[in-house]
């Protein structure tokens, strides 16, 4: 353990105990060319033979039915339909009192702008599921990923809600038929075995706009923020990065996206943090109060009956 | 009250999942914190030559402990893979700590206990147990009893550890104080059993735990709720709310119940009144313990749920220039 492996930049197949890693692998989700075909979802869905999952069934949430990452979905397409996008800084337009054709206003169209996204799992430096397993069934790849083993995780569920996140969760045991790995966490591995053998995890192979791109996330990093730059520059203000900081809460991300509005207009969270980061001060804090119960007890030893 | 804040979601969902956790997980947390302190009590009690209590807790701490393990096996989403849960020892895990304090901790309550079952058994049927078995408790016993009092504590404590350490906004928030909470509530749910299960004449020290326990619990539960920010607002709402209220309500009732009996058991013929008050405010004790776990996981659970108490404390911190950073430390420190 390296002082930084509770929290701080960190590479963490090395921190895991990998020699001779082959560097850490990631995704740049680029939301600015997403189109929301879905050929994410459905490519993940066929390759890793996740179950189905209608949610909520028919949500009338713009074209989204997925609603969530979860057990049963490790890509989630986001729609957002926004119709006041936040204006850009630019000053107001003084009127001038030039002659125009026709009435400024004559055939303004209500403004309205439509963002896509495709979610997964972040594969954090600091993955607080991973850091609470108390199976070891949760692992880190040579990859610096994060992976379920399913054959070992029992299904403690401490995972779901130690993600700050939202994305892994314990899949459900269907109605009716027998449900593969019901009952156990479940999430985006990165596709594991595609990368493994040196191909595209499935869901950047399918992209049809490059949307999804995998590779170092060095590399990858760098490729999104050049790109927030040119985006910057055409105009369009809201894009940023999200997850490729490698002193944010998590230590960075190895799934980075490139958003164009804050990160909970996509149900992402603001500001994550690892919660393993306040673990030894809760150790301490608990055994200040063990140590103030055993007291107690004797305290209440002295005086009569 | 305070204003509603604004904040952005997407269509109103959840950011972070809500554990799948059932009721096991909050009786866990109850049984944990009884089993434990109790453990302590019967040390002391042992210690002082009031043996029926030490055999009651001893008792206690085993039924509640084995109850505590059937709840953290049935809530496993594969139970018969329980035993994975020895695979590795992590210290980031607070399950997995706490299941190795459980292998310490229930073989050792188990002797203990075993060992005042059998001495408690007339003289003829003790004889019928082989000679070796009741020579290794007799050996074993009191040293367990003690190994009991000793990781007791930390199985009491240990569990607000365990839900502390999410991404729950509720718990998280409250994981400084928690553990004082859960002490505090292990200490009255313990006191209460030795009131409900003992003779007034030698219940004293479960009496004083268990007003110590409840006063300690409000304190850090009044210190919880001060430094929470905005999911304190889940302790007062819906059923959490209501359980919590509640929990409020029997230990103050129990409070006063056990002042009570003390006072009536002092009087001349004041015994069996004194006893029924005292096994009366013992069950509303332990009662008062078990709403203070399951209003404490249920406010959690809400907190999970709504989007806002992820959102809005995570935003304030970006929009104030101060997100969590490793390269810098947050104003006011720590």
């Amino acid at each position: 353990m390296s002082s930084h492996s509770l929290f701080g930049p960190l590479d963490p197949a090395v921190d895991a105990g990998w020699e001779q890693a082959p560097g850490r692998k990631g995704f740049l989700t680029d939301t600015s060319v997403c189109i929301g075909c879905k050929a994410c979802e459905v490519a993940c869905k066929e390759w890793n033979a996740i179950p189905s999952d209608l949610g909520d069934g028919i949500t009338g949430e713009s074209y989204d039915n997925t609603s969530a990452l979860g057990a049963n979905t490790w890509r989630h397409v986001a729609f957002v339909e926004q119709s006041t996008p936040p204006a850009p800084a630019a000053p107001p337009a003084v009127d001038l009192g030039m002659p125009t054709l026709r009435a400024p206003d004559a055939d303004a169209k209500p403004e309205f702008r439509w963002l896509m996204s495709s979610d997964v799992c972040k594969h954090c430096t600091h993955a607080a599921c991973l850091d609470v397993c108390p199976t070891g069934s949760l692992f880190r790849t040579e990859f610096g990923t994060v992976v379920v083993q399913d054959d070992i995780c029992n299904g403690c569920g401490y995972c779901v809600p130690a993600c700050p996140y939202g994305v892994i969760e314990r899949r459900a045991e269907a109605p009716g038929d027998k449900t593969k790995n019901a009952g156990i966490a479940q999430k985006c591995t990165l596709c594991y075995d595609r990368i493994s053998d040196g191909d595209l995890p499935a869901c950047a192979k399918a992209c049809p706009t490059e949307s999804i791109m995998f590779g170092d996330v060095d590399e990858l990093r760098e490729r999104g923020q050049q790109r927030v730059a040119e985006l910057q520059e055409q105009g369009v203000t809201g894009a940023r990065m999200y997850g490729d900081d490698p002193h944010d809460g998590v230590g960075g991300t190895g799934a980075m996206f490139l958003l164009l509005d804050e990160p909970e207009v996509y149900g992402m969270p603001p500001d994550p943090v690892v919660t393993t980061r306040d673990l030894p001060r809760m150790w301490k804090r608990a055994g200040l109060a063990a140590a103030g119960l055993a007291a107690g007890a004797a305290l209440s030893l002295l005086g009569g009956s | 009250m305070v204003p509603e804040a604004e904040f952005t979601s997407y269509y109103g969902r959840p950011v972070v999942k809500e554990s799948p956790w059932q009721a096991d997980i909050p009786a866990y947390l109850f049984t944990g914190g009884l089993a434990g302190a109790s453990s302590l009590l019967a040390a002391g009690a042992g210690a002082t030559g009031r043996s029926t209590l030490a055999r009651n807790s001893r008792v206690g701490a085993l039924a509640a402990i084995g109850a505590s393990t059937f709840f953290l096996i049935h809530d496993l989403g594969k139970p018969s893979r329980f035993l994975n849960m020895m695979r590795v020892f992590r210290p980031t895990s607070p399950m997995s700590m706490g299941t190795w304090l459980l292998a310490a901790y229930g073989p050792l309550t188990g002797l203990a206990a075993a060992h005042e079952i059998v001495g408690a058994l007339p003289v003829g049927t003790r004889k019928v147990l082989p000679s070796v078995f009741t020579r290794a408790l007799q050996a074993t016993g009191r040293p367990a009893g003690w190994g009991a009092a000793l990781v007791g504590p930390a199985v009491a404590t240990y569990t607000a550890v365990l839900i502390g350490d999410t991404a729950t906004p509720t718990w998280h928030d409250a994981s400084g104080q928690l553990p004082f909470v859960f002490a505090g509530s292990a200490a009255t749910a313990a006191g209460g059993l030795g009131m409900l299960t003992t003779p007034v004449p030698q219940s004293g020290p479960a009496r004083r735990m268990a007003v110590g326990g409840v006063i300690a619990e409000q304190l850090a539960q009044a210190w919880m709720t001060r430094s929470m920010g905005l999911s304190v607002q889940t302790l007062h709402e819906d059923r959490a709310g209501t359980l919590l209220r509640l929990a409020t309500v029997l230990s103050t009732a129990g409070g006063i119940g056990v002042v009570l009996a003390g006072a009536v058991s002092r009087k001349p013929r004041g015994a069996t009144g004194a006893q029924l008050l005292s096994a009366v405010s013992g069950t509303a004790l332990m009662a008062a313990s078990a709403c203070t776990r399951f209003g404490i996981f249920h406010a959690g659970q809400a907190s999970a749920r709504d989007p806002r108490y992820t959102v809005v404390p995570q935003r304030e911190r970006v929009d104030a220039g101060h997100p969590v950073r490793s390269d810098r430390t947050p104003p006011g420190g720590g």
